[in-house]
């Protein structure tokens, strides 16, 4: 998979003989490194999950959060730097600002995603700057009911019912894939993502995590939140002990072969 | 305050909007002077800025077409990137950003009414200074002075579409009566779910009332 455009990948204003532009490619790779986020769109609302490698012990617990607010009914999670992450949830905020301040209510999800959209593509067109290297996980509440996005670095969008970027993207996704997201509630599903990042967390690699999780539902009035600190520990709770059964179950295997 | 350059054409006027359970009737007058010059008699002060949206236009005939045809631009593409019906609460806050941020060099009095399928039947009030009221009838321009001890008389909530078609009628046909910047034939459209019918009243035939 891995390729290297020699000569061909020195700016973003440049395609490979092959289509290809290698710049954008590589941003994709910056994401690619990064810890896994996780979104759910479930009948009732949408989860979003990210697992925040800590690099230090001395970090105050929740401080950095990676799951950003846009607009009161719009979350952001992303995986990749962080700081374009910012810039990003930045823009999506003025955005949402300025489309409520011309049509007085609030943006819907599919407009917000496109605009954002665009802005990425932007910075994919001119040599003098470098692609974003985050895809961002949006979930919206709006009219239609709720919906989760994922934009690409190169500013390529689509909806889904399920998805997951970063490291541990694979196990996420194959666990995602094995879920009933359209008939789960938001109750379930915050459980199941929970499940879901600490199983596509990789111990071996970086010990210190910590799981940030939010929705945006009814329950939550149509506002995007992080769950509230009881819904997070029954979750932590639900995932630790999944964990612990894979183990017991990779103990019973033992003592058969014996 | 913003006023009428010499030799800027007015439409002196009388609109009025009311609300019904389904849709919105609108009302106006016909004519558009210049001073005693009456340069049109039988204008239309009621436009069209989307399929179930209408405007009735007060004030400076051209400030009010230019606005009216930013609000119809920015209305289509709404539709286009929304892949929905813009409501009529989207339509009066484009106009009211329009006639707020420009107000010193604007003279519209402009109510906006029309159906959608989120809030049904509205009618919104955009006066000269660019705030937004949103109620269940509303009347404007220089004849509407005229009449608003009528109305308020005589206007109730549950009317039916007849009703309303009739209340309008009567009501801009008193001001026609009593003032000089209003005149020649009433216009009438109905807005519903199903569409615009448009009527027009002609001089001859003008409901019954005293004329002195």
């Amino acid at each position: 998979m891995t390729s290297i455009g020699t000569g061909y990948d020195l700016s973003v204003s440049t395609y490979s003989p092959d289509g290809r532009v290698f710049q954008v490619e590589y941003a994709q790779k910056a994401v690619d490194n990064s810890g896994t986020a996780i979104g759910l769109r479930v009948k009732d609302g949408v989860v979003l999950a990210v697992e925040k490698i800590k690099h230090s012990r001395l970090l105050v617990p929740h401080s950095n959060r990676r799951i950003m607010t846009a607009g009161k009914h719009i979350g952001i999670a992303s995986a990749g730097w962080m700081s374009d992450t910012r810039h990003l949830v930045k823009r999506v905020r003025e955005e949402s600002r300025s489309y409520t301040d011309v049509y007085k209510t609030k943006v819907p999800a599919h407009i917000i995603a496109e605009r954002l959209a665009m802005y990425v593509q932007a910075y994919t067109l001119y040599s003098s700057v470098r692609p974003f290297g985050v895809s961002t996980l949006l979930a919206c509440m709006d009219a239609k009911g709720p919906q989760l996005y994922m934009i690409e670095p190169s500013g390529y969008y689509v909806g889904y019912r399920g998805c997951a970027v970063g490291k541990g993207k694979q196990v996420a996704k194959t666990e995602i894939e094995k879920l009933d997201l359209d008939n789960m509630t938001v109750r379930e599903a915050v459980k199941e993502a929970a499940r879901i990042i600490y199983s596509a967390h990789d111990d071996t690699k970086d010990k210190l995590f910590e799981l940030e999780l939010s929705w945006v539902c009814k329950e939550s009035n149509d506002l995007h939140v992080h769950v509230p600190q009881d819904v997070y520990d029954d979750a932590v709770q639900h995932a630790e002990r999944s964990l612990d059964d894979d183990d017991d179950d990779n103990e019973m295997d033992d003592d058969e072969d014996l | 305050m913003p006023q009428l350059k010499p030799g800027e054409i007015s439409m002196g006027t009388t609109i009025m909007a009311v609300q019904f359970d389904g849709g919105v009737v609108l009302g106006a007058d016909s004519r558009t002077s210049s001073g005693t010059y009456v340069s049109n008699r039988v204008s239309d002060k009621l436009t069209k800025v989307h399929d179930r949206i209408y405007c009735c236009r007060s004030g400076s005939a051209a400030d009010t077409q230019a606005v009216a045809d930013v609000v119809r631009y920015h209305l289509a593409l709404y539709t286009a990137q929304h892949g929905e019906e813009p409501t009529v609460k989207v339509a009066a806050s484009l106009f009211q950003q329009i006639c707020y941020d420009n107000k010193d060099n604007l003279m519209a009095g402009i109510i906006v009414a029309g159906w959608d399928k989120v809030d049904g039947a509205s009618v919104y009030e955009i006066p000269l200074g660019g705030s937004i009221h949103k109620l269940p009838f509303t009347l404007a321009g220089s004849g509407s002075t005229f009449i608003y001890g009528y109305c308020d008389k005589l206007f109730r909530p549950a009317m039916t579409k007849d009703e309303c078609i009739e209340f309008v009628k009567n009501s801009v046909s008193l001001a026609i009566s009593r003032d000089g910047s209003s005149g020649g034939v009433i216009r009438v459209a109905a807005i519903t779910e199903d569409g615009v019918e448009r009527q027009i009243v002609h001089g001859n035939n003008l409901p019954q009332q005293f004329l002195g």
